[in-house]
């Protein structure tokens, strides 16, 4: 111990604070997002069980075009990883292709969700109103918030990909690309995770 | 230097270099500068100013129930060239607007004042003044933040205008009150309203609660482990996290909310008549309403009271010069509250019918808050104990704080068993227990913060003589108000009843009652010194010197008034835990953040060479070994 108090006689030495823990603080802003957004959705898969749980509830089969929709949206995670993978190895010409691919599987998912709300309507699955149920009600709502979110994903796509037009991104400006690739995969994840929720609970 | 420094953050986007460029050399005109600002200190004193007048607002709403309460025989005409309609012909205030009152203060002084006027405007002013950062992770998205939550106010202060009036189903908003636009004016447009408003306040969170968290572990400057952060920081931190978990739990309620209003869905309603009339909403349930509600609900309360406790404990470490008392405690208590805070919520709904065994865990979750609260309140007691305590206004309202805490925590753990909840649910007891341990305590540490940091604000100080004044008609009357209301809790009285004098065992009530509404007013007057107390000192205070208090942590070492970018030149290193107030054999009874070891050699505790050992692997340490 004494002698540990001796070397406060050295304080010529000037220590040197650490450098703190970080990440890229926008980055880690779109991760908090999206802890957010799976918090929306646990609140409404919570509630889906809980009102389950009560009974009255309308069971029906979920619509066939969902499992089209979960490929085309599996792919679209595919072509936009491989975008990804271009715009690091400064494939720029590969990258505007697998953007723009991506963007259209992007826009017919959404197709195909809403051909899915057209097939629940002629089976007279209603969103609201006296012959609704919740289960149906549900349905609609949790699809349509991801929906939603996905809109979201495509615009930040787009805007990705008019910055990719414009060679803005490349293996030295990944940021933007990078962030695009987690969310999009974010929603895949995510309608992945409703669908199985919903085959095993409608 | 500030440039380059902008620019680590700032990472990949190689044209935002010029854009923040322009911000350090050129000035801002009036509108970017005060208005829309991305500066975090502007938007800081944005909230501020926006709570305290919501403050006045839902204080005023409060006032105008305490006069039907406390007086239900009075005339009062006089109030019509305010109420108008409100006021009826035999001048008794009408009876919807009374409920329109009591939710609309509730919503006000949780959501508005006690969420965005405290933590919006104490985590925006510190974090990164005490973090050691330029400003915020991203200014733009806090600028929104604040325009958002300005957005849902001015929705909010429009439905108080509203001829049906604004939303009256309390601010829990349960349905079926909530839901069918029939069962009280005020769930027409005004629930519509109030929806809209909160769901650009739940954006408006989530922006400025997502900052919070990314700067306080991203932006941190050199030397600032966690472990030296202020208590403060780790207050907001953990608040925004509780925040950033909860608030899409509300938002996805009053998504299915909407649903039920406008799309005739059945969330959370069944079997329903009204005025005769069988509604067709079938097979809802109004319970999960309620367990949705409490989700957010109940952290909502540890969103409010934590940022007090963190502005508390700085403070009181501060003035009683001494070390906070354990300060891993203090965090390791607060992370056992924000874990806590998720899994108590039904202890709101222990007379919904729950199944009495499930009732008996959460009572039993509850129960267990009360260690970490106990700890806490231990902490500041011995924080306190024998220190050399200097009383400044702010130290007054923490130590007044730490007394609230106490007092309402106590019959916190009485209404958190299930059984004498029975009993005491819905009554004035509830209402007596969170405006003591949340609304009055975190009051309190609100009006502390604005007392301790408006130096830094606003380079002035405010006058300590109405402070004083301030602090002790506040302190007795909030005492006055809240303390009786357990009598007429313990007595039955339910909350919300507009007359109490319609029932034989409540009659007796109406002196104590009376009692209250006077205290009310008076403290409510009271809260006039302190604004014009505030207004004026912006203008005419005396000028502040860089570090008033003596404190340790890294905003004093900042210019009086810092301008954009915090700090001139580079930003300060830190070397040190914030709680270096009267070591042994220091020259002074503080030393500041960024003052080494090397430079205290008179006062190095045997760990601290240590340490320096660790990082210093230098020969010269090595041979002395």
């Amino acid at each position: 111990m004494s002698q540990k108090i001796e070397i406060s006689g050295y304080n010529a030495i000037p220590e040197e604070p650490q450098e703190t823990l970080s990440m890229n603080p926008k980055k880690f802003a779109l991760w908090l997002f999206i802890v957010s957004i799976i918090m929306i959705f646990a609140a409404m898969s919570s509630a889906y069980i809980v009102r389950k749980g009560d009974g009255n509830w309308l069971e029906f089969e979920l619509p066939q075009v969902f499992w089209t929709s979960s490929v085309i949206i599996l792919l679209s995670s595919i072509t936009m990883q491989w975008a990804h993978h271009s715009a690091k190895k400064d494939n720029l010409g590969m990258l505007k292709i697998s953007m723009v691919i991506t963007f259209l599987l992007g826009v017919a998912f959404i197709i195909a969700q809403y051909m899915g709300w057209q097939d629940l309507q002629h089976r007279q699955i209603w969103l609201g109103g006296a012959t609704s149920n919740p289960a149906g009600s549900f349905l609609y709502i949790m699809t349509g918030l991801h929906i939603f979110h996905l809109v979201t994903g495509i615009v930040f796509l787009l805007l990705v990909l008019i910055a990719t037009f414009r060679d803005e991104i490349h293996a030295k400006a990944m940021n933007r690309m990078d962030m695009c690739t987690t969310y999009w995969h974010f929603l895949d994840f995510l309608w992945v995770y409703l669908f199985i929720f919903l085959l095993i609970n409608h | 230097m500030a440039t380059a420094n902008l620019d680590i953050h700032d990472g990949a986007h190689a044209h935002s270099h010029d854009h923040d460029h322009e911000h350090e050399h050129h000035e801002l005109g009036f509108i970017r500068s005060y208005v829309f600002s991305e500066d975090h200190k502007v938007i800081a004193k944005q909230y501020l100013i926006t709570g305290l007048i919501w403050a006045f607002i839902g204080g005023f709403l409060s006032i105008l129930f305490r006069i039907q309460l406390g007086f239900p025989e009075a005339k009062l005409f006089w109030l019509k060239p305010l109420l108008g309609g409100w006021i009826d012909d035999s001048g008794k205030l009408d009876a919807n607007f009374y409920l329109a009152l009591v939710t609309m203060h509730g919503t006000i002084m949780v959501f508005f004042v006690l969420t965005a006027g405290l933590s919006g405007t104490f985590s925006n002013y510190l974090i990164p003044l005490q973090v050691g950062a330029r400003d915020m992770a991203s200014g733009f998205m806090n600028m929104l933040s604040f325009w958002f939550f300005f957005l849902s106010s001015v929705l909010m202060f429009g439905s108080l205008f509203l001829s049906t009036g604004p939303a009256g189903g309390g601010w829990t908003v349960y349905p079926p009150l909530s839901a069918v636009k029939t069962a009280n004016p005020g769930s027409e447009m005004g629930m519509t309203l109030w929806l809209v408003s909160m769901a650009f306040f739940i954006v408006s969170q989530l922006l400025g609660g997502v900052n919070y968290v990314t700067t306080v572990i991203n932006l941190r400057t050199r030397g600032m482990s966690f472990s030296r952060l202020p208590l403060t920081v780790w207050a907001f931190f953990i608040t925004a996290i509780i925040g950033l978990l909860s608030f899409p739990v509300l938002f996805s309620a009053a998504l299915l909310l909407i649903f039920d209003r406008e799309f005739h869905t059945s969330f959370f309603l069944s079997d329903l008549y009204v005025a005769g009339q069988a509604l067709d909403n079938r097979g809802g349930s109004p319970i999960l309403f309620q367990h949705l509600f409490w989700f957010l609900g109940h952290p909502e309360v540890y969103i409010v009271l934590l940022p007090a406790l963190g502005i508390t404990s700085e403070i009181i470490a501060t003035n009683s010069r001494k070390p906070i008392f354990g300060y891993r405690a203090m965090i390791v208590s607060m992370l056992a509250i924000m874990v806590l805070s998720f899994i108590v919520w039904a202890h709101h709904m222990f007379v919904t019918g729950m199944n009495p065994f499930l009732g008996s865990i959460f009572m039993f979750l509850t129960l267990i808050i009360a260690v970490p609260s106990a700890v806490k309140a231990f902490n500041y007691i011995t924080t306190l104990w024998r220190g050399n305590i200097v009383f400044t206004p702010a130290m007054l309202f923490s130590i007044g704080l730490v007394s609230l805490f106490i007092s309402g925590g106590l019959t916190g753990v009485a209404l958190g068993n299930s059984a004498i909840d029975i009993q005491l649910h819905d009554t004035y007891f509830v209402v007596a227990h969170f405006h003591l341990v949340m609304g009055s305590a975190s009051f309190f540490g609100m009006m502390a913060g604005v007392y301790h940091w408006f130096p830094k604000m606003f380079g002035r100080m405010m006058d300590e003589k109405l402070g004083y004044v301030h602090f002790w008609m506040t302190f007795i009357g909030v005492y006055m108000v809240f303390f009786p209301m357990h009598y007429i809790g313990i007595a039955g009285f339910p909350r919300r009843y507009y007359s109490f004098t319609n029932f034989d065992f409540s009659k007796s009530f109406t002196d104590l009652n009376m009692f209250i509404s006077i205290a009310a007013i008076v403290t409510f007057s009271s809260q006039l010194i302190f604004a014009f107390n505030f207004f004026y000192s912006i203008f005419k205070g005396r000028k502040a010197p860089q570090n008033p208090w003596h404190s340790t942590t890294l905003e004093w070492t900042a210019p009086v008034n810092p301008g954009h970018g915090n700090w001139v030149g580079e930003i300060p290193t830190v070397y040190r835990w914030p709680y270096d107030y009267s070591k042994p054999g220091a020259q002074e009874d503080f030393i500041p953040q960024t003052v080494p070891y090397a430079a205290t050699p008179e006062s190095n505790l045997p760990h601290e060479i240590d340490d320096e050992e660790l990082y210093t692997d230098t020969p010269e340490v090595k041979s002395a070994h």
